[in-house]
């Protein structure tokens, strides 16, 4: 440590050269920091302790085909349940047809198996009451800058209602909030099952897809296989899966994002270390002289070596926390720039751990080469400048 | 003063920006004639063609150097090409599905094939309509289709646990006829009535047991997989039977319902009277429109959100590269600060010297650009991924495409960013007093 001074002033001997480089690697700390936090809310997407507990069981043909209401009794029935709701997919739009919203027609128990849904009591209970309402997530509300009372015209894609016509009328009359929109319900419309049922002629009393709540996580294997061993052999056989396997699932049809963000981070880093190994090559080149002295007065060649490292080491832990502090405040005003579309950009403490540990260890890589050669360097050789 | 300068130059790489980001090939290579031209022909022009020479020549000797700028502009334009290469290979492969001459009718107001219903009566009407080609024994080519979903398990997953989605389409007689493009490559086509498919290329990609002769569980039912087929589009990745087998299976309430009509048209001219009398006919409501249109709408969505992405990425990992080019060049420049005063003392202008610097930069730039493109291209052109895609109930095999045009746009972006890394180190070459220069070392 107390050579930090000194380290200190040969990392910045060269102003530009340094400053310009500390630029270079903070972009690429802060490319690193945004991929990371999306790879990292892609994998801890439906891992929440509440979702652990959830189970969602859809039709094993495929997920457009619906379920019989009457499972709802039978599932409920089966011993460590604590509640088993439903909803459909209302396929709704905007003003746009192409504009879509994720819409549910959900039954009135639904709320209650999310409770990290967070819905005022009085807005609750005039949702219940009202027919036509819809609860709507607060980014959508803001998006959109709905306000609650507002009547909310709506296009479903799929189901036309009792006069043939595509266009639904609703009444907002409520907000769903989540902590830190961590769900998905903060991005959707929830409307009643009961009135879709009962509007369009084409469902008929149909189901999309059933969601249970169980008593104990470590029971959920079980509960999954007796859920979908009351179907069996019928015309409407059922896939039970917990939340977090179905997200899983989802995602990995939807992309490979580890894939994706890894070779993107591959070649950022690469260039990174070609570059910061440049710098640091040149730092020690036209430091040969002082090198030199340095070890003339007394220095070890392994106390020149770690200081070289040091300061390589240095260079990189500077530009990285910068990069990372960076992906903090812009993670902060992502939500409100992208109008909610981007969520949850923010540096956990692993990406930090991930993101120091990479500084450290290109910083050791970049640095070794030029640290060797200072600390082989011949005292009577450099100082004649051969 | 010190600010006007400051000001001037930072509207500069603006303009240049911009210039090199925007403007189309004959632009770009009109710049470059008439900098040739310059060069060729006017005394200031030959100077700075001398200089640049020198500075070409002593490249070798600061090679690793000038390697920071060449690798560190192939990073960006590699990133940038693949990502536009996703995007643009998930826009061909559904904008080849459809075409100007075959139409798609939908029930109005559906976004997607699989939110549309169309009874057997509609579809009825609408083979009838003006307009559509007929084979050989006189049938309008029409084919009413229907899309469902089939969970099936995916390659390289858990058996048991790993399902994903694909879309299977219940077809009949027409549309061969109508998809002259879909080849059978291994097997047989099904036959009308029994329980078989045959898979495309794409899904057999992504999907386990879809092989020739194998038996596939949909829900409690057995399937026979009896062919393979490859149409080069985003049919490849669907599974194909018999719209009167699958019907019965997913639709047990309206078994003779599809959800769209395919109609073979007699020409692209034959669109708009065909669209006309089925709009206008009362027994319908639906929503007419050319497949191309369809198919390219549908992918609209997902590439302009890899297109933002790349770009996204791609502009963070250029300002880094910028800032590497500019330590590179400066040093360069502080390197040579004793020959290019030497330069200026025997007469050369500023002009000729700044335009040798950037040059250099460029030329270095250009190379980084070819290089990452090439990385892109040896790497990603044809390299096969899916997604789900929008519209659709299943997965979507497409493969990324490295067309001329994305790398003509890394090659810009390398170039913009060679244009900034060289012109700050250039001024400060220019502006250096010359006795300061000479004294120097």
């Amino acid at each position: 440590m107390k050579y930090l001074h000194l380290i200190w002033a040969a990392l910045f001997r060269r102003k530009t050269r340094t400053i310009l480089t500390l630029l270079s690697i903070i972009m690429a700390f802060l490319l690193f920091g945004l991929l990371d936090a999306v790879r990292v809310s892609f994998a801890e997407a439906g891992q929440s302790a509440n979702g652990a507990e959830r189970l969602q069981t859809g039709a094993k043909l495929s997920f457009i085909q619906p379920l019989p209401k009457s499972l709802q009794q039978r599932i409920a029935q089966v011993p460590g349940v604590k509640d088993v709701a439903h909803a459909n997919w209302f396929g709704g739009a905007y003003q746009d047809p192409h504009n879509q919203i994720f819409t549910f027609a959900v039954s009135d128990n639904y709320l209650d198996v999310y409770p990290e849904v967070e819905v005022d009591p009085a807005e609750r209970k005039a949702f219940d009451a009202t027919a036509d309402g819809v609860l709507v997530g607060d980014i959508l509300m803001k998006k959109y800058n709905w306000k609650i009372g507002d009547r909310l015209p709506l296009q479903s894609q799929i189901f036309p209602n009792k006069e043939g016509s595509k266009n639904w009328n609703f009444q907002i009359v409520g907000t769903m909030k989540s902590k830190d929109n961590k769900a998905f319900q903060s991005q959707m419309i929830v409307l009643h099952w009961k009135t879709f049922d009962e509007t369009t002629p084409y469902n008929r009393g149909s189901v999309g897809w059933y969601v249970t709540r169980v008593d104990d996580v470590n029971e959920s294997d079980r509960i999954a296989k007796a859920i979908d061993a009351i179907s069996a052999n019928s015309d409407h056989e059922t896939k039970t899966q917990t939340e977090q396997a179905a997200t899983r699932n989802w995602i990995k049809q939807m992309a490979d994002i580890g894939l994706i963000v890894t070779s993107i981070m591959g070649a950022v880093f690469f260039t990174l270390v070609l570059l910061t190994g440049n710098t640091m090559m040149q730092a020690v080149r036209e430091r040969t002289n002082e090198l030199a002295v340095l070890k003339t007065i007394g220095f070890s060649s392994r106390k020149v070596l770690g200081m070289v490292l040091a300061e390589s080491v240095l260079l990189l832990l500077l530009g990285g926390l910068v990069g990372l502090a960076l992906v903090s405040l812009i993670g902060a005003a992502l939500p409100a720039m992208s109008g909610g579309m981007i969520n949850g950009a923010h540096v956990g403490a692993k990406s930090w751990g991930l993101g120091v540990a990479l500084a450290v260890v290109i910083g050791v890589v970049v640095g070794a080469v030029p640290a060797i050669r200072a600390m082989r360097l011949n005292i009577v050789d450099a100082l004649a400048g051969r | 003063m010190k600010f006007l300068i400051g000001l001037a130059t930072f509207i500069v790489v603006i303009v240049g920006v911009v210039v090199f980001l925007v403007s189309p090939w004959p632009g770009l290579l009109l710049l470059a004639l008439v900098l040739g031209l310059w060069m060729s022909l006017t005394r200031r022009g030959q100077q700075a063609a001398s200089v640049t020479a020198i500075g070409v020549s002593t490249l070798r000797e600061r090679l690793g150097s000038s390697a920071v700028i060449v690798v560190g502009i192939a990073g960006v334009v590699a990133v940038l090409v693949a990502m536009l290469a996703m995007a643009n290979g998930y826009r061909e492969t559904l904008r080849r599905t459809g075409g100007e001459d075959t139409a798609i009718v939908l029930r109005g107001a559906s976004a997607s094939e699989v939110s549309s219903v169309l009874g057997h009566d509609a579809a009825v009407v609408i083979a009838q309509a003006p307009g559509i080609a007929r084979d050989e024994q006189g049938r309008p080519i029409a084919s009413p289709e229907l899309v469902v979903a089939a969970n099936l398990p995916m390659k390289g997953g858990n058996p048991e646990e790993d399902f994903g989605s694909v879309q299977l389409r219940g077809i009949g007689e027409m549309a061969w006829k109508l998809r002259t493009n879909a080849k059978i490559v291994e097997g047989r086509r099904f036959t009308p009535g029994l329980r078989e498919l045959v898979a495309g290329r794409g899904a057999q990609r992504q999907f386990d047991g879809l092989e020739v002769d194998h038996e596939i569980k949909l829900g409690n039912q057995t399937w026979k997989i009896v062919g393979i087929f490859e149409s080069n589009d985003a049919m490849e990745s669907e599974l194909w039977g018999d719209a009167d087998v699958v019907g019965p299976t997913y639709r047990p309430n309206g078994a003779n319902s599809s959800t769209s009509v395919f109609a073979r048209l007699t020409g692209p001219e034959a669109f708009e009277p065909f669209k006309a009398a089925l709009v206008s006919d009362p027994r319908l409501q639906v929503d007419v429109e050319t497949t191309v249109d369809y198919f390219s709408k549908q992918s609209e969505g997902t590439s302009k959100v890899i297109t933002a992405i790349g770009i996204v990425v791609g502009a963070i990992m250029a300002i880094g590269a910028v800032f590497g080019a500019l330590n590179t060049m400066f040093a360069a420049v502080a390197t040579r600060a004793r020959e290019i005063a030497t330069l200026r003392a025997i007469g050369f202008r500023g002009v000729p010297v700044v335009i040798a610097i950037m040059l250099e930069t460029m030329l270095l730039a250009l190379v980084g650009g070819v290089l990452g493109g090439l990385v892109a291209w040896l790497v990603f052109n044809g390299y096969t991924a899916s997604t789900l895609a929008a519209g659709t109930t299943g997965q979507l095999t497409f493969q990324f495409n490295v067309a001329p045009s994305v790398l003509w746009t890394g090659l810009k972006w390398a170039l913009a960013i060679g244009f900034i890394g060289g012109l700050y180190p250039a001024l400060r070459a220019a502006r250096l007093p010359v006795t300061t220069a000479l004294r120097e070392l």
